[in-house]
């Protein structure tokens, strides 16, 4: 994961350039993919049945610290590569760090000022704030893993994401 | 241009305008979408609407807005007498002669669950069959697959050509003297598979009790039909797809089986004495119409069906459907990348169906999008067909009689370019 701490200094150009070459590097190669068997792992599996997006999650707890996240799913490139900047963000932090960067990452594709330097790569996915009908596939992930975080007693859920959840962020744009 | 297709903007409708012309009828052709001229590729979801049909709604809900069946005064009875009209126009549309056999619905969708649920109550028996295809809308598919499910009935599939047309040999050695529902869609929404209903019909009436469904959402915008020359039991379609309102539906179905289900929903006016302990019900077609009737949208739709018949013209819609859909699959079959599924029913159906290799729908829709171009992407309503084509999802592009040629080269431009979807994002 590169530190993009370096911002200032690009030009909007290089800035395009390096969020597109990120985007794809995390679609061709995703981080964390890959379902692993085993009980102490915490599962939820969303699926956007309007569209297609088909998405698991898991994570693996150690006391408040999220240890190991991992992810699997078929989609298009920007849900696929959202899973993936998610779960290298959110490894090794705790519930409520995770839990911050959530929130961020929502008010990023909802146009809202966030906090840029602590999305590292997810910033990649700025650009979906142009494109509402793709907001929820931006999310899934994040929805996935908030929802993993709040309910402890989840150990494994299978679950057609329920429009209004997934779409809250488009809808506080829509509104504007 | 290829010089073998005319251009469909050329094209005189029966009102001796242009379609070129007539493009005007649709306003929402003048919106820019992303910035670009708006290029609507999406009539199999559902029709643009010629601005007449909105004008007689509005003129309805400012100068009417009475009920069509519970006023006593002049023009209450006026409406019910406009209402009646389209329920006239409608049965003459699809071959009825009796126009207490037309019943409107919220929908096609509404109109085959209630001929399921009517056919529950009386048709059908535990070990009974129930045959359907793999390329039929969840609309046509889920009703029956749960009928089966509650009734224990065989759920039988029939195989489908390459071309997604039901295959009629294998239809012939599955109809038996248990086969009592067979439900077929006149034309596919995916593959744009036109079914040879007639044929269908004389074989399922000849080999087994069965009565024949037909989902002709999409099949009455392209082929004309007439449901007693044709022998079918129900006929069931929307008026959306067909330049019409939406919130209606109309079910066609033989009288002798509307009057043997019972009525599915009771209240008002579809009742006839209400008794402490019983009721009787209505005649047909009141029985399935219970509750206030959608009227703006059957007023409406009387307006479309004139359009289609007597402004532009049937013929000259599928005329011009063929010519800017064809001219579309030329250009899209010179594109290496792009997979076509469905190149044979192109022509007939309006349909695209198509990827691009290496490319999920949905990043290529993004692209599409950009470009304001609007087309569909993902299952379509029919999960049953995305499996028998071997795909999780596809990109649609339809076609209509207002599309141009230049809608056309707009979107093979575009289907170039569906790789770099990344690009928009920056």
């Amino acid at each position: 994961m590169i530190s993009l701490t370096f911002y200032s200094e690009l030009s909007e150009t290089e800035r395009s350039d390096l969020f597109k070459e990120l985007l794809k590097d995390h679609y061709i190669y995703p981080r964390h993919h890959g379902l692993k068997s085993d009980a102490a792992y915490r599962l939820i599996h969303l699926k956007n049945p309007s569209c297609g997006d088909d998405l698991s999650v898991q994570i693996h707890m150690d006391g408040e610290t999220i240890s190991d996240i991992c992810q699997e799913g078929e989609g298009c490139s920007i849900c696929c590569a959202s899973a993936s900047m998610m779960a290298e963000l959110c490894t090794g932090l705790s519930k409520p760090e995770a839990l911050e960067k959530i929130v961020e990452f929502k008010k990023m594709v909802s146009g809202k000022d966030y906090d840029e330097e602590g999305l590292a790569e997810a910033n990649a996915l700025q650009g979906v704030v142009k494109l509402p009908p793709r907001i929820k596939c931006a999310t899934l992930a994040w929805i996935a893993l908030e929802r993993l975080l709040n309910d402890e007693q989840l150990r494994s859920l299978h679950l057609e994401t329920e429009d209004g959840e997934v779409f809250e962020a488009g809808k506080e744009r829509g509104e504007k | 241009m290829p010089s073998t297709i005319q251009d469909p903007m050329q094209l005189v409708a029966l009102d001796g305008r242009t379609l070129e012309e007539h493009r005007r009828d649709f306003p929402v052709l003048e919106r820019r979408l992303n910035g670009r001229k708006y290029c609507y590729l999406n009539p199999t979801a559902t029709s643009l609407k010629p601005s007449i049909i909105a004008e007689a709604m509005r003129d309805y809900y400012l100068y009417d807005a009475v009920s069509a069946a519970k006023g006593a005064d002049g023009f209450s009875h006026a409406v019910a007498a406009r209402f009646a009209a389209s329920r006239n126009q409608i049965a003459k549309f699809i071959g009825a002669s009796d126009r207490h056999c037309i019943i409107f619905t919220r929908g096609a969708t509404s109109a085959l669950n209630m001929i399921c649920y009517g056919l529950e109550q009386t048709w059908v028996e535990s070990g009974d069959e129930v045959v359907v295809s793999d390329q039929e809308h969840h609309a046509n598919y889920v009703p029956w697959q749960q009928l089966c499910l509650r009734k224990n009935l065989k759920l039988c599939i029939v195989k489908s050509l390459p071309n997604g047309s039901v295959d009629m040999d294998d239809l012939r050695s599955l109809l038996n003297a248990k086969t009592k529902i067979v439900a077929l869609a006149h034309q596919t929404n995916v593959m744009g598979a036109r079914n040879p209903i007639a044929e269908i019909a004389t074989l399922v009436h000849e080999k087994s009790p069965a009565v024949f469904v037909v989902d002709g959402a999409q099949g009455i915008v392209h082929e004309r039909v007439n449901v007693e020359a044709m022998d079918i039991d129900f006929y069931a379609f929307s008026a959306h797809k067909l330049f019409g309102p939406t919130g209606l539906g109309v079910f066609y179905g033989k009288r002798e089986l509307l009057e043997r289900i019972p009525p599915i929903e009771l209240g008002g006016e579809m009742i006839g004495t209400v008794d402490r302990y019983d009721s009787s019900f209505a005649e047909l077609p009141s029985k399935f119409e219970a509750g206030t009737m959608p009227a703006a949208e059957v007023l409406g739709f009387k307006v479309a069906l004139d359009y289609v018949e007597n402004t532009i013209g049937f013929d000259i819609i599928q005329e011009a459907t063929a010519a800017v859909s064809s001219y579309a699959l030329d250009g899209l079959l010179k594109i290496p990348g792009i997979e076509i599924y469905n190149a044979e029913n192109v022509a007939q159906s309006g349909i695209i169906s198509f990827n691009v290799k290496g490319v999920h729908p949905h990043d290529a829709a993004s692209v599409y999008d950009h470009a304001g171009i609007a087309l569909r992407a993902g299952h379509h309503c029919a999960q049953r067909c995305m499996a028998w084509l071997g795909q999780k999802s596809t990109l649609r592009a339809s076609f209509s009689f207002y599309n141009t040629f230049h809608d056309a080269d707009r979107l093979i431009a575009c289907s170039k370019r569906a790789g770099d979807f990344l690009d928009i994002l920056f």
